[in-house]
C-alpha cells in the first residue's frame, strides 16, 4: 500500500476533491452526449464554452468562500447558497 | 463541411496529465491539506479548519505584502512598456545594426535570476559597487540596504534593467511587421510622427503589447529571486513582497498551515488575473461570430 500521511488527507479535503472530480466527469459525460462545448456569446460580450462557465463558477466560488469568511462569523457552510446561485447565474447568463 | 467529433482524441493527452499530476495536482492538493491542519513536526496534523484563512485575510502582514506586490507590479509596468516601445521604435528596422541591437537586447535575458540578484548586490554597495560608490561620491547619501526608498528604487531599477528588454523585443516585432505601404499612406497624408505612431504603430502594436503587459505584470507579481539576493526582503519589510513573505513563513518559522492557507490565496489571486489577462487578450479585437455547437 503506498504511504500516503505526507498528504495529510482528511476528510473534508477529499470530498471537496471528490466533488471536483465528479464535476469534471460530468462535463465529460456532458461533453459526449452534446459535443462541441455549446458555445455562445453571453453578457460579459465575448464567447464562452461550458467549460469556460464552470471554471468562472469556481472561481468565482472559491473568492465568495474567502469573502464569506473575512466578512463574516457564520459557519463556511452557508456560503454554499451564494455559491450555488453564483454556479446558477454563469451557466444561464455568461 | 461538417467537423468530425472523436472524443478519443483525448487520450492523447493523458502523458501529459500524468506529468501535471505529479508536478502540479498532487503538491496543490497537499497544499490544500496542510490549509485546514497545523502540525508541530514528526509527519503530525492536527484539523484547524478554516482559521487559517481567517488569519490570512485578516492580516496586516498579509495585506502590506499584497499592496507592495501590487505596488511593484504597477510601478515596473509604468515604466518598462513605455520604455520598451520608446527603444523598439528608436532601434533600426534594417542594416547591420539590427543584429547589434537585437543581441544587445536579448543579453539581460539570458542572465538567470539569482546572478541579476548578485550583479545588482555589488553594483549597489558603496564601497566596491560602481552604482553605490559613484551616488556615495556625488554626495547622495544611498544605502540600499538601510534605507526602504533606496531599496525599493535597485529592486525597480535592476527589473527595469532586466525586463524593458522583453518588451522591446515584442514591440520590435509588432513594428517590422507593419507594411511599408501605411507609411507611405501616412507620408502622403502629411501624417506627423505622433500621428503615425497613435494611428498606425501603437494600433499595429497591441497585441503584441498586450502579450507584453501581461507576461510582465504576471512575472513581476511572482517575482521572488531578484529581490530576495538583493535586500532579503528588508530594510525591516519594505520588500516583502508576497513570494517572500510566503517563504518566510513555510521555511523560516516552518508554519505549513498557515503558509498553506497563504499559497492558495496567492493562487486564487494570480489565477483570476491570468483568466481575466488571458480573456482580455483573446477577445480584444477578435470580431468573431459564434461557432455553432456540432451535434
Amino acid at each position: 500500500m503506498i504511504d500516503l500521511t505526507w498528504m495529510a488527507w482528511t476528510w473534508p479535503t477529499a470530498i471537496f476533491f471528490v466533488a471536483i472530480v465528479l464535476m469534471l466527469v460530468g462535463m465529460g459525460v456532458w461533453e459526449w452526449a452534446v459535443p462541441g462545448g455549446t458555445p455562445r456569446v453571453g453578457i460579459l460580450n465575448f464567447e464562452t464554452t461550458r467549460g469556460d462557465r464552470l471554471f468562472v463558477s469556481l472561481l468565482g466560488s472559491a473568492f465568495i468562500c474567502l469573502g464569506w469568511l473575512w466578512g463574516t462569523e457564520l459557519p463556511l457552510w452557508y456560503a454554499l447558497i451564494p455559491c450555488a446561485a453564483f454556479f446558477i447565474l454563469v451557466f444561464r447568463l455568461v | 463541411m461538417d467537423k468530425t467529433w472523436n472524443n478519443r482524441a483525448w487520450f492523447l493527452v493523458l502523458p501529459v496529465l500524468v506529468l501535471v499530476a505529479f508536478s502540479a495536482v498532487i503538491p496543490l492538493m497537499t497544499v490544500v491539506n496542510y490549509a485546514f491542519q497545523d502540525t508541530f513536526g514528526n509527519n503530525q496534523f492536527f484539523w484547524y479548519g478554516t482559521d487559517w484563512f481567517k488569519e490570512m485575510l485578516t492580516s496586516d502582514r498579509f495585506h502590506d505584502a499584497l499592496v507592495r506586490n501590487l505596488l511593484f507590479s504597477a510601478i515596473i509596468l509604468a515604466i518598462e512598456v513605455p520604455l520598451g516601445i520608446l527603444v523598439a521604435l528608436s532601434m533600426p528596422k534594417k542594416g547591420v545594426w539590427v543584429s547589434v541591437c537585437l543581441v544587445l537586447m536579448a543579453l539581460p535575458l539570458l542572465i538567470p535570476w539569482n546572478v541579476v540578484g548578485t550583479i545588482w548586490q555589488v553594483f549597489g554597495r558603496t564601497d566596491i559597487g560602481l552604482l553605490g560608490y559613484t551616488l556615495d561620491a556625488m554626495g547622495i547619501d544611498y544605502n540600499y540596504v538601510a534605507n526602504p526608498v533606496d531599496a525599493w528604487a535597485t529592486v525597480i531599477l535592476m527589473d527595469v534593467w532586466h525586463w524593458t528588454s522583453l518588451v522591446v523585443l515584442l514591440c520590435y516585432a509588432g513594428l517590422v511587421s507593419i507594411p511599408d505601404a501605411y507609411y507611405q499612406a501616412a507620408k502622403i497624408d502629411g501624417a506627423s510622427r505622433w500621428a503615425v505612431f497613435r494611428y498606425i504603430q501603437l494600433p499595429k502594436m497591441g497585441r503584441v503589447l498586450l502579450i507584453a503587459v501581461l507576461l510582465r505584470f504576471m512575472d513581476s507579481f511572482m517575482i521572488y529571486t531578484e529581490p530576495f539576493v538583493v535586500t532579503g526582503g528588508g530594510p525591516g519589510n519594505s520588500t516583502t513582497f508576497l513570494s517572500i513573505d510566503l517563504v518566510k513563513l513555510a521555511i523560516g518559522q516552518f508554519n505549513l498551515g498557515e503558509a498553506a492557507a497563504m499559497s492558495l490565496i496567492y493562487f486564487l489571486i494570480i489565477l483570476a488575473l491570468s483568466w481575466v489577462f488571458y480573456t482580455v487578450m483573446t477577445n480584444v479585437g477578435a470580431d468573431r461570430p459564434v461557432k455553432e455547437a456540432a451535434r
